[in-house]
């Protein structure tokens, strides 16, 4: 185990049926006409982290794309009690469950600052989380607080969408691919920031290809194929499982 | 020099109202990626209603009512009809506005008939301001530069300094994302394209008394407004601006200078014969073409336009 798990609380316990804070049943989904996601099943409870792990093009991003409405989802997600399948975007975003898409999408031409200030969702109720202190914690995204996100690395874009995003004061945040095309000390900076989010108690669904990160942060994975979950454990579980590591993640 | 002042002063007045009109497009057309045929007509119903109020309660409060209708009329127009034609793709919605823009012109005609109504300023404007070379000119021209220079003034301050010009700017690029940050991205929508239609009708309520108010002006002046949008750049408040102004005095000059191309053909030092069949044919008469050859050189050389966001 590695400093960065120790320094998440100790899992919840797994919550029952009915209760988790995100619940995903018999999900699916369609591009045109190919059938993307075939009867997905996936919980995530409230402060926990879990991971959703993969080759590439087996609906791992449909699915959370699903969930916010991107793409039209069949099938029932609850959140926080709501049902939220085909719900107008924002609507999702106020309930609480806030998303980091894979493409970092900042707001090119506003400022740094200003795409913070964008995360907020009522300026007149400000969450726990201001945005001072999130400079504070990033000095790079100090430094170009007043410059166009545009002109950012891909690593400081990676860090200011997510960090837009827990603006929002979210309980529960999904992310897609934060990693992807980073350098290896630039990956770690992510993973960091995505363990001290868990530590404030934020529950995370994140989307995942480097089993290091994923294993290292989360309480409990999923493992999709094929358009179905095809392994659910802890992550020491599937650190003895050969098997479905060997058939639905390594290369 | 006396031509050269006039013709400075047109080309400001009419690359004013030119701005006053691109101003709401380019954001629509931006924002929503849908070519809005129908935004003349907007101006053309400001223009309509600000007459026939103005006979009722003066020109000073229709000068304030007739675009507060017509943007509420535009927003519903986009809550109601074009909200529900978006989710079949922008060739429906191209084809909504375009429908849209006819049926406003029949129901103008209508309401007003097919010729021109007398719609003038009131008599304060009309009295001249200022004496320039022996002519005289009128208050109400000095007016409507005021009024589109406080436009863009009031628009730029909106947009820049305020949170919600900031959330249309980021909507500018990247809707969905806004979206997923709790923001209600239909709602801004439907805002712009009001705002939009009430600007483009206050342009109604001024350029109508100063050209004329009759069915053809949404067509005279709807192409060169598309003109100025891609020229100035999608989404940019400044390059509508500065394109405004740049094919308001393009146009004024080219009908001002009394020079044919045969002229600029030995003025650059080429010889040719000074009355021959194309050599003949004045910048007057090319004028109105300028606009449209601008804007397919802009397409071709420089798609993001003078100061866009993003390519068209």
């Amino acid at each position: 185990m590695s400093a960065l798990a120790d320094t998440i609380a100790t899992p919840p316990a797994r919550r029952a049926s009915g209760e988790a804070m995100l619940e995903i049943r018999d999900l699916h989904a369609y591009y045109g006409k190919s059938h993307i996601l075939q009867g997905v099943d996936l919980d995530v409870g409230a402060g926990e982290v879990v991971s959703l792990l993969g080759r590439n093009g087996v609906g791992r991003s449909t699915l959370v794309k699903a969930v916010m409405g991107e793409v039209p989802p069949r099938g029932a997600i609850r959140f926080k009690g709501h049902w939220i399948a085909g719900l107008p975007n924002h609507r999702i975003a106020r309930l609480g469950l806030g998303y980091v898409p894979e493409h970092r999408d900042v707001f090119p031409y506003l400022t740094v600052r200003q795409n913070l200030q964008l995360g907020v969702k009522n300026p007149r109720r400000p969450g726990k989380w201001r945005l001072e202190q999130m400079l504070d914690m990033f000095p790079n995204l100090a430094r170009r607080a007043d410059s166009p996100a545009g002109v950012l690395s891909g690593g400081e874009k990676q860090m200011l969408t997510i960090c837009r995003t827990l603006m929002g004061d979210p309980d529960l945040m999904m992310i897609d691919e934060p990693t992807e095309g980073l350098a290896p000390l630039i990956v770690r900076q992510v993973g960091d920031l995505i363990a001290e989010i868990a530590r404030a108690g934020v529950a995370i669904l994140l989307v995942e290809q480097k089993l290091s990160i994923a294993l290292d942060i989360s309480h409990r994975v999923y493992v999709m194929g094929h358009g179905r979950i095809v392994f659910e454990g802890t992550p020491a579980e599937l650190r003895a499982n050969d098997g479905v590591r060997r058939e639905w993640l390594e290369v | 020099m006396e031509v050269v002042v006039f013709s400075l002063l047109n080309g400001l007045l009419y690359g004013l109202l030119l701005f006053m009109l691109s101003s709401g497009l380019t954001l629509i057309f931006s924002m929503m990626g849908v070519l809005n045929f129908a935004h003349a007509s907007f101006y053309m119903l400001g223009a309509y209603l600000a007459y026939a109020m103005g006979g009722q309660i003066g020109f000073w409060p229709a000068l304030f009512l007739a675009p507060v209708l017509v943007g509420v009329a535009g927003a519903l127009v986009e809550r109601y009809g074009l909200r529900p034609v978006h989710a079949n793709g922008h060739v429906a919605e191209l084809l909504f506005t375009f429908g849209l823009a006819y049926l406003i012109e029949e129901i103008v005609k209508l309401f007003w008939g097919k010729q021109p109504v007398p719609y003038r300023v009131p008599d304060v404007l009309s009295q001249p301001i200022f004496t320039l070379f022996e002519t005289t000119y009128p208050a109400f021209r000095v007016f409507m530069m005021v009024v589109a220079l406080l436009m863009f003034g009031v628009l730029w301050l909106l947009l820049k300094r305020t949170r919600a010009g900031l959330m249309i700017q980021a909507a500018l690029t990247h809707p969905h994302m806004v979206g997923h940050l709790g923001h209600n991205v239909p709602l801004i929508f439907m805002t712009v394209f009001g705002i939009g239609c009430a600007l483009a009708g206050l342009a109604g309520v001024i350029g109508g008394a100063i050209l004329v108010t009759e069915p053809g002006m949404a067509h005279s002046l709807g192409p060169i407004v598309f003109v100025v949008v891609v020229v100035g750049g999608m989404g940019s408040l400044t390059g509508a601006f500065v394109a405004s102004l740049l094919i308001g005095m393009l146009q004024t000059f080219a009908i001002a200078v009394g020079a044919s191309i045969g002229d600029l053909l030995r003025l650059v030092g080429i010889p040719v014969a000074p009355h021959g069949e194309l050599t003949g044919i004045t910048l007057a008469q090319i004028a109105p073409m300028l606009p449209f050859l601008l804007l397919v050189l802009i397409l071709i050389f420089r798609p993001r336009g003078l100061m866009g966001a993003r390519e068209t």
